[in-house]
């Protein structure tokens, strides 16, 4: 009996006199929240745009951690189907990627023409050849793009502008490298993997 | 005397004028300080808002030091991290590094602290382009980490931890990160904006 209160006055005293402890901060400890809303008009949404579960990935093509994040996504997509729209923003690492902002720009050249999400997919599937924009440039043929308007855009850097403000979105969201993924609107402080991933969608749910 | 020590004194005695009791239980509350001592030495406790920032000099290169006090007069981000070299595509300061046209805009400098020596920092801070000092809190080994109670004992490391430091020198916002995880920079730009607020209000 008496035990216990000791250490429970014990607690007291140390919360009142003492700056918060680092167990304290990691039992308070809250996740960054997502600070720009998902809209359907500014967003790449993939699944259905009013779906109950919301999965945003912040993301850079060339990051080798997102390309192995990237099958992980789609084996969340393919468990919750219909059930999921997943989200992707740019947070191109200039300083550490060189090809990393072009990437994203080819990305945002072809979401004006309709064909963001196979873009998206092509560029993750061939990361090595990033430094190539050749190739990207025969995939924008293949999808049947208007290639002088695809590559004049790019050249002109049209969606730099779009591609910052995601990235600062980001940064002030709590991004804290790449890939960053916010389950239902909070921070996944867990592994990208696409186990941890449907946990974490179908515990907020 | 630390208020740890002054406040386990003060309950002590508390207790004793409270219960007098039998030598078992008298030795039992006895060895409850030496306890709670144990834990608080384990558990960093970083300094918090109002307090004076502990000025330092750290070395910056290997014939440069860099004090706090010379930014008297703007915002000072110092950022406490574990080590150079951590294994991840972005690591909190490469991070930082992007976003420093952002603290720039509050005149605010960013200072990094680690126990790693200076010729890791030097390297480290080229391969990542860092566009800020890389401070080497080496010897003695994590002192000023120490003084602003982020500091992790058993490994000998730097804690993840951060302080936004105002014009005049006091800690406006500081941030202990629960362990890997990191902290991100959002909460130093709220920290930023929040200063500039209060001293709007002030001047006005």
């Amino acid at each position: 009996m008496s035990g216990t209160t000791t250490v429970a006055r014990k607690r007291t005293t140390r919360k009142t006199l003492l700056e918060p402890t680092s167990r304290e901060t990691a039992e308070k400890y809250q996740a960054p929240r997502l600070e720009i809303p998902v809209t359907a008009e500014r967003d790449h949404i993939e699944g259905p745009v009013n779906a109950s579960l919301t999965l945003v990935e912040y993301g850079d093509y060339q990051c080798p951690y997102c390309g192995a994040a990237y099958p992980e996504v789609k084996k969340v997509q393919k468990e919750l189907g219909s059930e999921l729209r997943f989200v992707f923003r740019n947070f191109p690492l200039t300083n550490m990627h060189e090809h990393a902002m072009n990437a994203a720009e080819t990305a945002e050249a072809a979401s004006t023409q309709g064909k963001f999400w196979p873009m998206h997919d092509f560029l993750y599937e061939h990361q090595a050849a990033l430094g190539d924009p050749s190739v990207a440039l025969g995939y924008a043929k293949k999808l049947g793009l208007d290639t002088q308007r695809f590559e004049r855009e790019i050249a002109q850097h049209m969606y730099q502008k779009r591609i910052k403000d995601d990235f600062m979105g980001g940064v002030r969201s709590g991004v804290n490298g790449t890939p960053t993924f916010y389950v239902n609107g909070v921070r996944h402080d867990e592994d990208a993997v696409a186990k941890a991933l449907i946990e974490a969608l179908n515990h907020t749910k | 005397m630390s208020p740890l020590k002054t406040s386990l004194m003060q309950t002590g005695k508390m207790r004793r004028m409270r219960k007098p009791e039998n030598r078992v239980a008298a030795r039992s509350r006895r060895q409850q300080p030496l306890k709670t001592k144990k834990i608080a030495k384990k558990v960093d406790s970083v300094l918090g808002p109002g307090k004076t920032a502990p000025n330092f000099s750290l070395n910056s290169t290997p014939d440069q030091k860099v004090s706090l006090n010379d930014f008297r007069g703007q915002p000072v981000i110092l950022a406490f991290y574990p080590a150079d070299w951590s294994p991840v595509c972005t690591d909190q300061l490469s991070l930082y590094a992007m976003v420093m046209p952002e603290f720039k805009k509050f005149n605010a400098e960013l200072l990094a602290i680690s126990v790693d020596n200076i010729w890791s920092h030097l390297a480290f801070a080229k391969d990542r382009k860092l566009n800020f000092p890389v401070l080497a809190d080496f010897e003695p080994k994590g002192s000023i980490s120490k003084k602003y109670g982020a500091y992790k004992e058993r490994i000998g490391e730097s804690a993840r931890a951060l302080f936004v430091i105002d014009d005049k020198g006091i800690i406006r916002w500081s941030h202990l990160s629960p362990d890997g995880i990191n902290p991100g920079a959002d909460g130093i730009l709220s920290a930023l904006e929040n200063l500039n607020k209060a001293q709007s209000v002030e001047k006005s």
